[in-house]
């Protein structure tokens, strides 16, 4: 009887957290309004427990396995003997970034560095800022991601104790990307880690931020992270998540977007790591003629499972939203795509796109499309297509009859099937560098040489 | 160069050849003529390799080879080059891409070393001009949103650079107008040669126009009925399929 089970292991592991949570309060610590936040976080935490899969936004996500694993808190564990040799892998060539790292959710001052920034641009670990000047967080943390409906943004609500705060003045343009890479290191016991995350952007300024999550296999971590985005009236954001945790990690991912008017996002998701990654992308355009891109790439293999949740929510008029997400699935693998699209009443003149396909490599992968489209303005441009296929025998013969053998001509065919998405990516190193992780998935290291 | 006996061929269990023979000497273009349903589109693919059309009898020997054996990709390095039809639109997968792999491909099989960046581009522009394709062609995805005339120059263009030794161009002249027909044919003539063999496969004798052939057979319900010179195909498209139809011997009625 699998699902008494699933719910006993989720009251049981429920129990867990919140006593994690009253023994190690007071370590927690911070100012008086993040100790009051952090009670009403754990509070709606134990009230929602975790989703079972009768919860319709979990119904295709089984946490059990999540649940069996008894996380520890980042704080127990040992000294983590991350050295920045190991941290190559999950840079971007020749790009020159600023770098900020984090261990387990903990600002690492020796990994990291900042390159010559504009005036007024800060750059900083969250826990410093909450020793120094923690009325900037006070204003924003949870106000863009609010807990009420979430049980792992209640939690990392509850837990956070560090994370990036990166903060561009008014018409300041940053031309170099910051990356923000968040290792999750854990090598005696299971390590859960609450990365917090705040991105405000002035009027008319300019960023382009990386969030890479990485880890080591066969390491099992749990990465809870939110990452809360203010992009103000004319901005424009370019930002980039990479997801390449451990092949048996857990992670959760929430990123909201709040823009104002004018205001242009691009956000590109990548997933590629996990045992079971669950990216949720929510946005809100709260000012006219706001501009959204949201791209992503999901590739699980083997057993893995990719849940990708987007929320795009169309307030204000005049506002553009185009989104494109595809899947490749290999193995036994498990995709979900679930978007959706509100379009309110006062929201006139909207245009909105939304685009999932997805392609199966093996018999035994499964996907789960849900685009939805939510529209009460009468004057908008709305809409949604979403594909489930396998490659083309039609297409795998035409490249063979040129003398291509089979395997290279599927795996020719499965990097086109994302080609469109990755050529958006406009920074040259981060795109090649993403065409070698999805060429690296496909058999036998694909060996496709130049670009296609 | 290419000996084709006895070929039955079925396709979801039907029989759709029924007994062809045929030999192509190198230097001679054949034209394989036929009404629709013929047959003629089969044949083609079956060369090429497609498996979803069943051999359940016959030989077929490309220079000595048994060609039936052979993996569709490695008969392409052993020189067939089929010239789709309907050829296929890949997005995301650039003309120049794809046109190196397959003839890096070509070249590893044969020993020779990948072929340098430079040398390709010159190929690819002298190929290119012969059937006026613009420069932008090579970086578009292969087939993308191409008009059906200049998905039909794209296949000979890639035979060009490609330099097979059997060249079967099926169907090549239809959809195109009568400029691109023009500019497809040059490209064909262009290939001719002593050490070359091409299989044209058409229905209508226009493309015959241009590309005069050697030999013209008729292919009518899976077996060859009639083979003749150019003329033969000149007769058909006066009087059309019919008069062959009388001629040709009349199927055995199917047992009760």
């Amino acid at each position: 009887m699998r699902p008494v089970t699933s719910v006993a292991v989720a009251v049981d592991a429920k129990q867990t957290y919140v006593g994690e949570f009253a023994s190690s309060e007071k370590e927690l610590g911070g100012p008086k309004w993040l100790r009051t936040l952090r009670k009403a976080a754990i509070g709606r935490f134990e009230t929602l427990g975790f989703p079972t899969q009768k919860h319709e936004d979990w119904k295709y996500t089984n946490l059990a396995a999540l649940l069996r694993v008894p996380f520890k808190p980042a704080i127990l564990a040992r000294p983590d003997g991350v050295v920045a040799e190991k941290l190559d892998p999950f840079t971007f060539g020749v790009l020159k970034t600023s770098r900020v790292v984090f261990v387990n959710g903990r600002y690492s001052p020796r990994l990291s560095y900042l390159r010559s920034l504009p005036e007024g641009v800060r750059i900083a670990s969250a826990a410093e800022i909450l020793r120094s000047e923690p009325g900037i967080l006070e204003k924003h943390v949870g106000k863009h991601a609010p807990f009420e409906a979430d049980p792992f943004v209640a939690l990392n609500t509850a837990f956070f104790q560090d994370g990036a705060l990166v903060e561009i003045p008014k018409n300041t343009v940053v031309d170099e990307p910051i990356h923000l890479l968040f290792l999750s290191a854990s090598k005696d016991l299971p390590i859960v880690s609450y990365p917090r995350n705040l991105f405000l952007l002035g009027a008319n300024s300019q960023a382009t931020v990386i969030e890479t999550y990485a880890g080591w296999a066969p390491e099992v971590t749990f990465t809870n992270a939110v990452t809360e985005v203010v992009v103000g009236p004319g901005a424009k954001l370019e930002h980039y998540k990479v997801q390449r945790e451990s092949e048996r990690a857990f992670h959760f991912g929430t990123m909201t977007i709040d823009q104002d008017r004018d205001s242009t996002v691009t956000a590109h998701s990548m997933s590629f790591g996990g045992s079971l990654s669950r990216n949720s992308v929510s946005t809100k355009f709260g000012g006219e003629g706001g501009s959204l891109t949201l791209n992503g790439i999901f590739m699980p293999r083997d057993t893995q499972q990719h849940d990708n949740y987007t929320r795009i929510d169309h307030i204000a008029r005049s506002c553009t939203s185009v989104e494109l997400y595809r899947g490749i699935l290999d193995g036994k693998s498990r995709g979900v795509f679930n978007g959706n699209i509100y379009v309110r009443k006062d929201a006139q003149k909207t245009v909105a796109r939304q685009t999932n396909k997805n392609l199966l490599l093996s018999k035994e992968a499964f996907v789960d499309s849900t685009p939805g489209l939510e529209i009460l303005a009468d004057d908008v441009k709305c809409n949604h297509a979403s594909t489930i296929g396998q490659l083309d025998d039609n297409a795998v013969f035409y490249l063979r009859s040129r003398g291509i053998d089979e395997e290279a001509a599927r795996n020719i065919l499965t990097y086109a099937f994302v080609a469109d998405v990755v050529n958006q990516v406009k920074v040259a190193p981060i795109r090649i560098k993403l065409d070698q992780l999805i060429l690296s998935r496909l058999p036998k290291g694909a060996g496709l040489g130049a670009s296609l | 160069m290419l000996e084709i006996e006895n070929l039955h061929v079925k396709v979801s269990g039907k029989e759709i050849l029924k007994g062809i023979d045929l030999s192509v000497q190198p230097g001679q273009v054949h034209a394989i003529m036929g009404p629709n349903g013929s047959g003629k589109t089969t044949l083609a693919q079956v060369l090429a390799g497609r498996i979803t059309y069943e051999v359940t009898q016959g030989k077929v020997r490309f220079e000595g080879k048994d060609l039936l054996i052979m993996r569709p990709e490695d008969r392409a390095r052993e020189g067939v080059f089929m010239a789709f039809q309907y050829p296929v639109e890949i997005p995301g997968v650039s003309n120049a891409y794809f046109l190196k792999a397959a003839l890096n491909a070509i070249r590893k099989y044969r020993g020779q070393e990948e072929i340098d960046a430079m040398d390709f581009m010159a190929l690819v522009q002298e190929k290119a001009k012969l059937l006026a394709l613009d420069e932008t062609f090579m970086k578009r995805g292969l087939n993308e949103g191409f008009s059906g005339g200049e998905k039909k120059k794209n296949e000979v263009f890639q035979m060009a650079v490609l330099e097979p030794k059997l060249c079967i161009l099926d169907e090549t002249d239809s959809g195109l107008d009568i400029d691109a027909l023009r500019l497809v044919a040059n490209g064909i003539n262009a290939m001719r040669g002593p050490t070359r063999a091409m299989l044209v496969v058409t229905h209508y004798q226009r493309l015959l126009d241009y590309v005069v052939p050697d030999v013209v057979h008729v292919l009518v319900d899976g077996k060859i009925v009639k083979s003749g010179d150019a003329d033969l195909a000149r007769n058909l498209e006066k009087h059309g399929y019919g008069w062959i139809l009388e001629e040709a011997p009349r199927p055995a009625p199917a047992r009760p």
